[in-house]
């Protein structure tokens, strides 16, 4: 077992972990943060995206050991100050762009990575982006209006609702 | 206008708040104190003997609490199949016992023999890796010819893999073989509903824990339908009381059929719990859901269509071979014979019909009800066979399809799969989609297409589904061994707030925002002031829960009687509280008031008074303002629609591009647009998904080829267009009080045909003689068939 520790949307944690022990894991278990979901074994679903430094990272692919002395954002860290939806958030409710929310944590880090630098990507470019981010419920029309509304584009014309 | 609020109201979702701020509860996020950890030990052969299980070197492991195996289970029940189908001779299915953990033989990859629970996962994960195992493989049975053709028997003891030979009608057998005979067309088409895995993002996860004290046991866990998971451990496999286990299925990361069914892993961990005194968790990974959730479709079809020259069906008569896996899963036998055959008349007046369906039992996963659960398969029987005839007989494929639609004047309508549709109107439908796909303007993008070198092809489909399933006097007589009602409590509070109950399960449906939109329409209050409880059985009635489109159209009823019940006692004590009579007492925007004067009194005090109830007639009114009722309905209900879509192949590669897609739905009255909306997307991911990506595959040894999303291609974003959806103008349901059909499986019945039937017409229009292509419609797959 090693220490390590590091800032968690702004707060700095430690905590023991073995070598094995994931980010991932370390977030859920160590720290009862469990807005970040495990949806694979394989790196591919996207629902454990944090930003790592800034830059979003699937959690699964990360031991907890290698985050040692970084800056790390979470879910639970995305709301404003006041505890209100931030932009993106707020956009994945008022266009409905999540169903059973297992995979929205994933999906609203990507979006706030992709948008940091993309200001305002196209539908293409949101789709392309999203490649690593599975979604089973929402068919992904309104995750991706949901980010291009949030990006501050008028999705008025794309259909429906 | 549209509607602000109330039925109708496109209400954006109150749930989304704690999804989108990391405050969802799911079962893997419920830590218990002093919980244990369960990991299982899994067959990796696909068929053979459990000689010995050595647990010797593992109990001996850092942490670990105990170790179970078959042998610790074999006084108790066994996992039953929910339906009994007989066979057209008359004979029962054959039901094989399905064990907590597998004893004596292991029968598919992932089959679970043992159970290690430890201190941490990590050295129960380790542990498992110490058990000392001997298991002697034998030939595996994989594909359902071999299977019923005299291959290994999966299960010694019933003596053959085919679990029932069903007819359907069987009565209907001879006039249609006579109808197909002497008819001047025929079209025959063998196809292969490729199989599925369901894939929710959340994987199933189950802890249990034991009160000693009191002998109670409570369940938390990954499930659509609590009371029936319940009702499953407590009748059939654990005996533990019904009133002494408490199910809890918290937030469920989406369902779609596979987190209908019980599982072992609940069982072990409520044994586990009980022999340790402590809690266990156990949390699946992507590769044990692969291997044993249970998987959907693998159908093996030749369907027939007999019409005349001119188009009019004549007949049509399916044969099937249907894979249920190495075990009965619970509603395994209902998905391929009620759920499928019975749906073989589509949405015409074909006057024949019949169905022969085989049901094979293999050396893989079971297989069970997945989004859509037997009428995807018939769908896309019938509705790639009439495009096929419509190309034979050189007519449109709509024009075929109106020429033998039932018509608006005609329903009641008894199909000649002996239902009987309520309503539709499947013309104004296709109108509808003809203007959304932009017909014509096809032919000038198809030119812009060519010109690009692509070939473009329209597809067109139309689709029907008994949804909301029930009722129980009719599954009843058909072999159904539930009832298929649903439940809802409403509790009107002292300070006039509600909380209602219900039996139906949200894991993605928004049912925690629609149905309180129900409520608050009826009663004329603000829906922020109702809040739904569902989920766990220790705070809701008795409900049948979530699967088959039927939450709204069945427990949403239930909310509706309930709440009329409300409205009848509330008018009496109102009627007390203004000195005046009952009758005259009505009910509008949360104000009782005495017709024909201006004296009323708010929900709010009659509410108050019903649990301050001094100067109150008790001789006449119960105190309290709570009311429930179980609501059973008369039908099915009846959802119907055409869909369309344009693609794009690549005649270099074979790459499929979806470019357009429009779903014209008929789903009754919509209570919440917006959440039918997402649900008609998320259904035609999984249908296009089903078309063009996602294949399950078994080697000729049983093992899972695409056993993790490295292997089995889930739709990504990139795979998929904007939809078109429009679902205004339905015709109401005509018995249920709300006049709703259900809309969660609509996507994935009527998408993956119409895929099909677009890209054949895009190699046709290439000059190629191809008539078929099976799914899913891979790039090697489509370029394979343009080589001829």
């Amino acid at each position: 077992m090693a220490q390590v520790s590091m800032t968690v949307n702004g707060k700095t944690v430690s905590g023991e972990v073995e070598g094995r022990t994931l980010l991932a894991e370390f977030l859920r278990e160590g720290l009862n943060l469990t807005g970040t979901h495990i949806g694979c074994d394989t790196s591919q679903c996207g629902a454990c995206v944090v930003h790592v430094n800034g830059e979003a990272v699937k959690s699964c692919t990360m031991f907890a050991m290698e985050a040692d002395g970084a800056d790390v954002g979470t879910i639970e860290g995305q709301a404003n100050a006041d505890g209100s939806l931030n932009v993106i958030q707020q956009a994945f409710q008022d266009h409905h762009g999540l169903q059973c929310g297992f995979c929205t944590p994933g999906m609203v880090m990507s979006a706030a990575a992709l948008l940091k630098e993309n200001p305002k990507p196209s539908e293409a470019e949101v789709r392309t982006y999203l490649e690593g981010n599975i979604c089973r419920c929402t068919g992904y029309h309104n995750i991706v209006k949901a980010i291009m509304a949030a990006s501050g584009q008028d999705v008025s014309a794309i259909a429906a609702e | 206008m549209p509607k602000d609020n109330g039925i109708g109201a496109a209400t954006t979702r109150r749930e989304d708040i704690r999804f989108l701020t990391g405050e969802g509860q799911y079962t893997d996020d419920i830590n218990l104190t002093g919980q244990a950890h369960a990991v299982f030990a899994r067959s990796d052969v696909a068929n053979g003997v459990i000689k010995s299980i050595d647990t010797t070197a593992a109990m001996d492991m850092p942490g670990v609490l105990a170790v179970f195996t078959g042998e610790d289970f074999t006084e108790v029940g066994g996992n039953p199949a929910g339906w009994l189908i007989n066979s057209r001779d008359g004979e029962p299915m054959k039901e094989p016992k399905r064990p907590v953990l597998a004893h004596g033989k292991v029968r598919h990859v992932g089959d679970a023999y043992a159970a290690v629970i430890a201190e941490t996962k990590q050295q129960a994960r380790d542990a498992v890796e110490a058990l000392e195992v001997e298991i002697e493989e034998l030939p595996a049975v994989i594909d359902m010819a071999s299977a019923i053709g005299g291959g290994e028997l999966v299960h010694d003891e019933i003596e053959t893999n085919v679990c029932f030979d069903w007819g359907w009608i069987e009565d209907n057998r001879a006039a249609t073989d006579e109808a197909i005979k002497n008819a001047p067309h025929v079209t025959t088409l063998e196809l292969v509903n490729n199989r599925l895995v369901p894939n929710a993002m959340e994987p199933r996860a189950s802890t249990a824990d034991y009160n000693p004290g009191t002998d109670e046991y409570t369940l938390y866990t990954t499930s659509q339908n609590p009371h029936l998971t319940r009702l499953l451990i407590s009748a059939f496999v654990l005996g533990i009381p019904e009133n002494k286990l408490r199910v809890v299925a918290p937030d469920v990361g989406g369902g779609f059929g596979s987190k209908i069914y019980h599982y072992g892993e609940e069982a072990l961990v409520l044994a586990a719990a009980k022999k340790l005194k402590r809690p266990v968790k156990w949390t699946a990974s992507r590769t044990e859901a692969f291997l044993t959730d249970a998987h959907g479709r693998d159908h093996v079809t030749k369907i027939e269509l007999a019409c005349e020259k001119d188009g009019t069906f004549i007949a049509f008569r399916t044969e099937t071979m249907a894979n249920v896996g190495a075990y009965l899963s619970n509603f395994s036998t209902a998905t391929p014979t009620f759920l499928h055959g019975t749906l073989m008349a589509g949405n015409y007046t074909v006057p024949n019909v019949y169905v022969n369906v085989k049901a094979v039992f293999t050396n893989t996963a079971p297989v069970d009800a997945y989004r859509g659960a037997g009428r995807p398969e018939a769908t896309y029987s019938i509705e790639r066979v009439i495009d096929m005839a419509a190309r034979e007989l050189g007519m449109d494929p709509i024009e075929l399809r109106r020429k033998n639609f039932i018509k608006p004047d005609q329903y009641p309508f008894a199909s000649a799969a002996g239902l009987e549709y309520d309503s539709g109107n499947y013309d104004a439908q296709m109108d509808k989609l003809e203007a959304m796909i932009d017909r014509d303007g096809f032919a000038a993008r198809r030119a812009e297409s060519e010109k690009n070198g692509k070939l473009r092809g329209l597809g067109v489909n139309a689709y029907i589904e008994a949804c909301g399933i029930a009722p129980s006097n009719l599954v009843g007589v058909l072999g159904s061994r539930v009832g298929l009602y649903d439940a809802a409590t409403v509790r009107v509070n002292a300070t006039g707030n509600l909380s209602v109950m219900v039996g139906a399960h949200s894991h993605g449906q928004g049912h925690e925002t629609a149905f309180p939109q129900v409520v608050a329409d009826m009663l004329g209050i603000e829906a922020e002031s109702i809040d739904i409880v569902h989920g766990d059985t220790a705070k809701i009635p008795f409900g049948m829960g979530t699967y088959g489109s039927r939450s709204l159209a069945v427990c949403g009823s239930a909310v509706v009687r309930a709440t009329e019940k409300i409205i009848a006692k509330a008018k009496k004590i109102a009627a007390h509280m203004l000195e005046a009579s009952d009758g005259d007492i009505e009910l509008k925007d949360g104000q009782f008031s005495v017709a024909g004067t201006d004296k009323s009194v708010s929900f709010g005090e009659v509410a108050l008074k019903a649990y301050i109830p001094h100067q109150f007639p008790i001789e006449d009114i119960e105190p309290g303002l709570e009311e429930t009722a179980f609501y059973d309905p008369a039908n099915f209900t009846y959802p119907s629609g055409a869909y369309a879509c344009e693609v794009e192949v690549d005649p270099q590669t074979g790459k499929v591009t979806v470019d357009r897609f429009a779903a014209a739905d008929d789903f009754g009255n919509i209570i919440n647009p917006m959440i039918v909306t997402g649900q008609v997307h998320g259904g035609l991911a999984q249908g296009i998904g089903q078309a063009l990506v996602e294949n399950t595959t078994y080697d000729e040894n049983g093992q899972l080829l695409s056993a993790s999303y490295m292997d089995y291609c889930m739709p990504r974003a990139d795979d998929l267009p904007f939809y078109q959806v429009d679902h205004s103008d339905g015709t109401p349901c005509t018995h249920n009080p709300l006049g709703v059909k259900g809309c969660g499986e609509a996507g994935a019945i009527g998408s993956p045909p119409t895929i099909i039937n677009a890209v054949v017409d895009a190699l046709q229009s290439g000059g190629h003689d191809v008539a078929h292509v099976d799914m899913p419609l891979t790039p090697s797959r489509v370029w394979t068939a343009m080589q001829g």
